[in-house]
């Protein structure tokens, strides 16, 4: 673990607005957007982190500032560390980060899928098309306003569509999804036993 | 006796000044038999050879990330059955123990083992499957049925084990759906020691074969920087020459306990990717009968994880406790600590690895599925280029890849 320790040291002293980033696992570092390819590129060729093995983004939602992450995992195949290189659009609007398919070739899909799922844009890309959705689909669906069911949409192909009449529907939830928001709950209101407070095990009833 | 032949040159090259050349473009798939599933490969022809290939994926795509983020930890454990289809049990068990990591759960030594043991029968299972894929694609029948009487026999071991024969949703957070019946693990031994003669049987009918030699031999060649470059992991890794091998790099339940070795390919043609899921199915069978040899005993799901694992059943129904507990497991889902994890676990098919956004609470803010058949298609555009639309086919049958994982 030192050694990769010291791999955010080092690039503290390289990019000065490196920070630190909580992580539960590898060792993980907040980018300003500008230093991206420069940083991998620094990772890669004298961090020995040469594996580029994911690329994706994280929306934080509607309203939030920054909104879009973009999030690598790099992993050295000599070592086999990993390390985590996340970095905030500038943009909330029209996000938008600098491609890296000239380190990796690799991550020409991985961002064609960011920007279709997204809408990120990723500056240098050289053929950004979606990947998942088809041409010409209108929405970016993992966006957390998108929402589960999809929206009704109109065929990919209109001569098919002229001919049938058919569209992409959204999907019937019957009322749902039925779970609870990701987030911090206080237990102890979601139980509903522990709502009436009058008595528990721990205070008595009180005589009647 | 050769013959030497001799074309009227001037006459052919007269005719041909007449015709422009043209490029031809052929759409194979999505679906085509060869394609294993709704893969779709848009390509440029000049004549028999590719210019330009690119892939179209997608014809799967049914948003298994955004339905993750609408439902809890537990409720997703069968949607990772249907990443890779042909490997469930391993799937479950890369997932469980990405969440694991957020939760810092850790799971008891019989738990592992059951998770080891599991996780390397996918491993034969999918090869088996590959293997007879391939056959199949280079036009060798018979491997196919041979590979398929032994999987068979393996779905009876996995139906017994989970209940189910295809989607075994057998890995729950922070344990498994069960114990393993009484005398499976012996009928598991009982399985691997027939099963390698007829596994030796069923790579004689290729290993050697002229047919399915010139058919893989020498091509669709990925050079180890190309391999790295593009992501490539698993057996399409290290048949190019690359010996990653998470079980042995990154070991994760108990993996560093078993001795085995992580065949390695010197060419990185279709005929190595081969060779190297033979090999491989071998060590499998070693750390199945290692980790059969000293199976452990105790429990078989963490016991901390109270507030993640659903009490038994005979509990839920007599004491008030556990059914409030079970209550907020099925309807708050099972309660994490905010942060980020990435884990990768070392597939059939490669690395799957899962990145976990939590903001806490019992669903998850954002879940990545890092798919190794995406990463692995990915090299097709360059790769195929050159070649044969004949080799097109031996190239995607050694690059062994599942569409439903693919598009997620």
């Amino acid at each position: 673990m030192s050694a990769t320790v010291d791999v955010l040291a080092v690039l503290k002293e390289k990019f000065p607005a490196a920070t630190p980033r909580p992580s539960l696992d590898h060792p993980a570092v907040n980018l300003a957007a500008g230093d991206i390819p420069a940083a991998l590129k620094f990772l890669r060729d004298e961090q020995g982190f040469d594996f580029l093995v994911d690329l994706t983004a994280v929306d934080w939602a509607e309203g939030v500032s920054p909104r879009f992450t973009v999030v690598y995992h790099l992993l050295s195949t000599g070592r086999h560390d990993y390390v985590r290189v996340a970095t905030d659009c500038p943009s909330d609007e029209a996000p938008a980060v600098a491609s890296v398919v000239s380190l990796w070739a690799g991550a020409n899909w991985h961002e064609r899928e960011v920007y279709d799922m997204f809408g990120i844009n990723f500056t240098g890309h050289p053929d950004l098309r979606r990947i998942l959705m088809w041409d010409g689909y209108p929405y970016h669906p993992l966006r957390k306003e998108f929402p589960l069911a999809g929206i009704d949409t109109p065929l990919p192909d209109a001569e098919i569509m002229a001919e049938t009449g058919a569209r992409v529907i959204a999907a019937p939830m019957a009322g749902g999804p039925f779970v609870a928001s990701p987030g911090e709950i206080n237990l102890t209101e979601a139980e509903p036993r522990a709502k009436d407070e009058s008595w528990t095990e721990r205070r008595a009833k009180p005589d009647a | 006796m050769a013959t030497e032949f001799s074309f009227p040159d001037s006459a052919a090259k007269a005719a041909t000044a007449e015709f422009e050349s043209e490029k031809m473009s052929l759409s194979m798939g999505p679906s085509h038999p060869s394609t294993h599933g709704v893969l779709r490969l848009q390509m440029e022809l000049d004549g028999e050879l590719l210019t330009k290939c690119d892939p179209v994926i997608g014809y799967l795509h049914r948003g298994d990330e955004k339905i993750a983020e609408n439902m809890t930890y537990n409720q997703f454990v069968p949607y990772t059955d249907r990443l890779d289809y042909i490997a469930p049990l391993a799937n479950n068990m890369a997932y469980a123990i990405a969440v694991e990591r957020l939760a810092k759960l850790e799971v008891p030594a019989r738990c592992q083992a059951i998770r080891v043991i599991t996780a390397e029968m996918a491993r034969i299972s999918s090869h088996l499957l590959g293997l007879g894929a391939f056959g199949i694609d280079t036009g060798a029948w018979t491997v196919f049925m041979y590979a398929f009487t032994e999987r068979e026999k393996l779905y009876k071991l996995f139906e017994e084990l989970t209940g189910a024969r295809f989607t075994t949703s057998y890995s729950r957070i922070g344990g498994l759906q069960r114990d393993v019946p009484e005398g499976w693990t012996g009928r598991v031994d009982a399985f691997c020691d027939q099963f390698l003669p007829n596994l030796e049987m069923i790579l004689g009918l290729l290993t050697r074969n002229k047919i399915f030699m010139d058919r893989t031999v020498g091509v669709g060649v990925i050079s180890r920087e190309d391999a790295i470059a593009y992501g490539l992991t698993g057996p399409n890794l290290r048949a190019s020459g690359v010996g990653l091998d998470l079980r042995k790099d990154k070991p994760y339940s108990g993996y560093e306990q078993y001795e085995f070795d992580v065949p390695v390919g010197t060419k990185g043609d279709s005929y190595d990717r081969y060779l190297v899921r033979g090999e491989e199915m071998r060590q499998s069978v070693r750390i199945i009968k290692q980790a059969i040899a000293k199976f452990p005993g105790g429990p078989w799901y963490a016991q901390d994880a109270r507030k993640i694992f659903a009490p038994p059943k005979d509990k839920i129904l007599t004491s008030m406790e556990e059914l409030i507990q079970n209550f907020m497991i099925v309807t708050e889902g099972p309660q994490m600590p905010a942060g980020e994890v990435y884990f990768e676990a070392e597939n059939p098919k490669g690395a799957l690895g899962f990145y976990v956004v939590s903001k806490g609470g019992g669903v998850p803010w954002r879940l990545k599925i890092r798919s190794p058949s995406f990463c692995n298609l990915s090299i097709l555009p360059k790769v195929c280029v050159g070649c044969l639309i004949s080799d097109v086919v031996s190239i995607l049958g050694s690059l062994d890849f599942v569409m439903g994982e693919c598009d997620r």
